[in-house]
């Protein structure tokens, strides 16, 4: 891949995020969170429910809310720091140059509005196009990805298509402006198997074909292991570990990554190999001021674990929250 | 193979099993042609059956008893209905099902009531499936109320939880009190309350956070093997179910398509079908996903109330032939001792003289380094 | 939709969980609500003031204590002696209002009580069994919903005869498919849970699931609406007194018909018009507070 890893095309900083509520303490859902996302590059942000991975994106997108929200830190794109621009900016640049897909297709398209009033809204909206010009570049957007039959599609409601083809038109929607950051939240978790890998197979080859840059946020390492450059694994709210892709999953430093790694059965796996979980549940945890939150559930855990909170460091192009690693002797073969 | 964390504090180190002694030959569940058909009516004032979703159409499958059977497929394939016909909680329209000698539709409601007591079910949703206002103790006593089992109740709660793993102070606690992965914990103390022979577990850690899921699938093997029980696991994830299952059946609109022990079928898939979602599921290892060919299939499962004529699997496989697939539905045949298959063409496209259409192959991804 | 994901992540984030079943949440949420507060308050004054009435009141509601000084068309309105002024027989109208909370408290409770006893069995019936029970029982409800709710209760309250049991009775037969329909749709999508599966798998009998599983789960929203049923009630008892259907005897006060007799006088003395009707608006207004809040409190959509 044609990187220019100099200067990256987002670069998160200290992102931190907290929820507030009336007569109780803050809820620091996202705190600290800082990566490089390069043009044309796919990282991805790994995490279970209430990792703060969809928060981060989110966030990123400007697209929480503002009541009982706290954003800090920096988001910068392109020079500007997205968190400081004007509400109309932020705007012009989440639909010109940032898109978003999200998990759900069903519940991100409009039900009483036909998909082709969608599609060409967008295009519309950022290309300046009208009336047939718009219908055609839009029957050519479904067409690309990978909607048979497009010109009727068009006509037909959000209910009328199966899963996938609904996520395509959303995919299809969010490409329509060409943006140079595309945001994919969850996209194939709703779906089957077989209808995944065909988006995730477009996906890679659209980011590849139209150079954009891909931040996929999943709960499935399956998914990063073969679509993303970098991954960042986020637990109860931080980046506890990111490193390039061969890096991470070839040797995963911290306890966390490598216990997810030991305890999901895989495929390619003999039968009777031991799975090796992951003790409590993720839940449990909000305790970063007091000390890795992982801890509790850690098998690699010193007393260190509980004396504050561990720093993300960077050691040698991977960054990593963990006061007391795995060994880089300890590999995970193949 | 993958790497084990020194574990120190953690779970007990499972050890690989399977030293289990399985006879094929014991059938403790035998199912034969098994239909489930739901009338779809139209009408105003009278109603008339226009025709039927044929979720289940003519399935065989034999459990033998002590192992586990892992039945895989897709969302509306009919595998969680075909879960539930075997236990008769969705009437089943044709076929039989034979559990331990008896034929479960000649029982009457009472008679099929009181046959519950050795089958019982896992469900996918923990929250779902526990009543929010039942307690952990309620939860766990209801099945010993409902068979009139007498003895020492509270003894026997702690005894549960203490089985699955959780604390004897859950008894007093709600559903909504619990984590995921505890919630189910207590599903399964339900379900083996009673001391069933058979547990039917539809997806039982698909709900669940990726750290949890290990957790449950190494509490149903090692309930398994202290109580000798025996599984039939539904689910959509071909790699749990081949962790732990012995016997992988894969069922696609209706019908099964293969069957085969677990390695067996991972080693050689012979339908199509197995072949396209194998190749789909990734795998977290870079190196395996990048040297991998992935066949891609094409379109949508077609409607289950209007199924393709012959092959169901005809109108998305890549390796489609121009005569049999369209008109002629392939029957199950067994083409090596306990791998069956239903595909008119599984030995030419395993001898590798049928190939599949290029555009459904994509070739391992050479471009990274 | 952005919304719905960030509520999922706090959500998750979320390590203090409520301890105790929904019920008590609920409470719990209500009790912290202002406007369930306010609801609660406008509730207990009126009730306190139904059950004190003889102590509260400063006149019995039969004296005509004015009776020398009125004219039709001069009724003293509201004074130091009489705060709610004179009626037009020249009776406190503060004490007839105080009285007038008792009937309607006992119109719109026992009314309330008798129509959801009705709706219920209807609805159990029909949730419980369903197929042909379900068709018929549900046809006779849907029958009953198509007369407007008033003109039954006329068409009843005519039947039966003048008298405040008839009034009681008319009222509970309009609310009876209300309470049925709800409960009915309620048990229906709690057979569909998976719990009730479950418990079916485990081979609970049918009596037991429906007992102890639908029924329990199928309730919340029929507290709500009894709620605010009590709330409709008065207002229809009122209604039904406004058109000469009340009690049989016209010197027990009744707050429609209080409103009905003053008709004549609205242009000399609109304060007879104004403190009755109030009094039906509190008392309404505090039910319906308090079953709306609770809707919001039982519904775990609206949790936050």
């Amino acid at each position: 891949m044609t990187n220019d890893p100099t200067r990256p095309l987002l670069a998160v900083r200290d992102l931190g995020v907290s929820f507030t509520r009336k007569g109780a303490p803050d809820v620091r859902a996202v705190d600290g969170v800082s990566f490089d996302v390069s043009p044309g590059q796919t990282v991805g942000l790994v995490g279970e429910s209430g990792s703060g991975k969809s928060v981060t994106s989110l966030a990123v997108m400007g697209l929480l809310p503002r009541r009982n929200v706290r954003v800090d830190g920096r988001v910068i794109f392109d020079d500007d720091d997205l968190l400081t621009l004007p509400r109309e900016r932020m705007r012009d640049i989440r639909g010109r140059d940032m898109a978003m897909v999200f998990q759900d297709p069903m519940t991100s398209l409009n039900p009483v509005v036909p998909i082709g009033v969608q599609v060409t809204e967008v295009i519309e909206r950022h290309q300046q196009l009208s009336g047939d010009a718009a219908d055609k570049a839009a029957a050519e957007l479904l067409d690309r990805v990978g909607i048979p039959d497009p010109t009727r599609r068009l006509r037909e409601y959000p209910h009328q298509l199966s899963g996938g083809m609904r996520q395509r038109a959303l995919i299809a929607m969010a490409l329509a402006c060409r943006p140079r950051l595309l945001i994919a939240d969850e996209p194939t978790t709703a779906l089957d198997v077989t209808i995944q890998a065909q988006i995730l197979e477009l996906l890679k080859e659209l980011v590849h074909d139209s150079g954009a840059a891909l931040i996929m946020i999943t709960h499935d390492l399956g998914v990063v292991a073969g679509l993303c450059d970098t991954v960042h694994v986020m637990y109860s709210g931080r980046v506890v570990e990111g490193a390039q892709r061969r890096e991470l999953f070839a040797r995963p430093r911290h306890p966390y990554t490598g216990g997810l790694l030991a305890s999901v059965p895989r495929l390619d796996a003999a039968r009777g190999t031991p799975l090796h979980p992951i003790p409590g549940s993720p839940t449990d945890v909000l305790a970063w001021p007091s000390g890795c939150a992982f801890a509790p559930r850690c098998h690699h855990r010193v007393d260190a674990c509980t004396d504050g909170p561990p720093p993300l460091e960077n050691i040698g192009g991977r960054s990593l929250r963990c006061v007391n690693p795995l060994p880089t002797t300890e590999e995970v073969p193949a | 193979m993958t790497a084990q964390p020194s574990a120190a504090g953690a779970d007990p180190v499972p050890t690989g099993r399977d030293q289990r002694e399985i006879d094929p030959d014991d059938v403790l569940l035998s199912v034969r042609g098994l239909q489930v058909h739901f009338p779809i009516r139209r009408g105003i004032l009278v109603e008339r059956q226009v025709g039927a979703v044929k979720a289940v159409d003519g399935v065989d499958l034999a459990v033998p008893r002590g192992s586990t059977v892992g039945l895989v497929g897709e969302s509306g394939c009919g595998k969680t209905t075909f879960g539930r016909a075997v236990l008769r909680l969705v009437e089943p329209t044709g076929g039989t099902v034979t559990f331990d000698g008896t034929d479960l539709r000649e029982l009457d409601a009472e008679q099929m009531r009181r046959q519950r007591r050795q089958m019982q079910m896992v469900f996918q949703d923990p929250m779902a499936s526990l009543d929010p206002r039942q307690s952990v103790e309620s939860v766990l006593t209801e099945p010993l109320r409902a068979h009139d089992i007498g003895g020492d109740h509270r003894a026997r709660v702690r005894e549960l939880l203490d089985v699955v793993g959780l604390p004897a102070s859950a008894a007093s606690r709600y559903p909504h009190e619990f984590s995921g992965g505890q919630r189910q914990r207590v599903g399964i103390a339900r379900a083996i309350a009673l001391e069933p022979q058979l547990i039917v577990a539809d997806e039982p850690v698909s709900a669940l956070d990726v750290s949890i899921q290990a957790q449950v699938v190494n509490l149903l093997e090692q309930l398994q093997d202290r109580l000798g029980l025996t599984y039939l696991v539904i689910a959509h994830d071909l790699a749990v179910v081949r962790h732990i299952a012995d016997v992988v059946a894969v069922m696609y609109l209706g019908g099964l398509v293969e069957q085969a022990p677990s390695d067996e079928l991972y080693a050689t898939p012979l339908h199509p079908y197995t072949r396209a979602l194998m190749s789909a599921v990734p795998i977290p290892d870079p190196d395996v996903e990048e040297s991998r060919e992935r066949i891609l299939l094409t379109g949508d499962l077609p409607s289950p109330a209007a199924p393709p004529s012959g092959c169901r699997f005809h109108t998305r496989c890549p390796f489609r032939q121009e005569t049999r697939c369209d008109d002629e539905r392939p029957a199950l045949r067994e083409i090596r001792p306990g791998h069956t298959v239903a595909c008119h063409w599984a030995e030419d496209i395993e001898a590798g003289r049928i190939a599949p259409r290029e555009s459904a192959v994509v070739e391992p991804d050479v471009s990274t380094a | 939709m952005s919304l719905s994901q960030v509520e999922a992540a706090t959500e998750s984030d979320q390590v203090e969980q409520p301890v105790g079943n929904l019920r008590q949440a609920a409470w719990r949420r209500l009790r912290r609500d202002p406007v369930a507060i306010t609801g609660f308050v406008l509730i207990a004054m009126f009730i306190v003031v139904a059950v004190l009435a003889p102590l509260i009141a400063p006149y019995d509601p039969r004296d005509t204590p004015g009776a020398g000084t009125i004219t039709p068309t001069n009724i003293p309105g509201p004074s130091a002696e009489h705060w709610f002024g004179l009626d037009e027989q020249g009776r406190d109208e503060l004490s007839r209002v105080i009285y007038g909370a008792r009937q309607s408290l006992l119109v719109g409770v026992v009314a309330m009580l008798l129509g959801m006893a009705g709706g219920m069995v209807l609805g159990v019936l029909a949730g419980a069994f369903g197929r042909w029970v379900d068709s018929v029982v549900m046809r006779i409800v849907d029958i009953m919903l198509s007369i407007p709710g008033l003109l039954m209760a006329i068409a009843i309250a005519a039947v039966l005869g003048r008298s405040l049991t008839s009034v009681m009775i008319a009222i509970a037969a309009v609310n009876v498919p209300i309470f049925a329909r709800l409960l009915r749709g309620q048990m229906m999508s709690q057979r569909e849970s998976d719990y009730v599966l479950a418990a079916r798998s485990l081979g609970v009998r049918r009596r037991s699931i429906v007992l102890s599983h639908v029924l329990p789960n199928s309730m919340s929203p029929v507290i709500v609406q009894a709620t605010l049923t009590l709330a409709t009630a008065i207002i229809e008892a009122a209604a039904l007194s406004f058109l000469g259907l009340g009690g049989a005897d016209p010197a027990v006060p009744e707050w429609g018909r209080m409103l009905a007799s003053t008709q004549r006088y609205l242009a000399s003395a609109p304060h007879l018009a104004l403190f009755p009707g109030l009094a039906i608006m509190v008392a309404a207004l505090g039910f319906t507070l308090i079953g709306e809040r609770l809707r919001e409190a039982l519904d775990p959509k609206y949790r936050r």
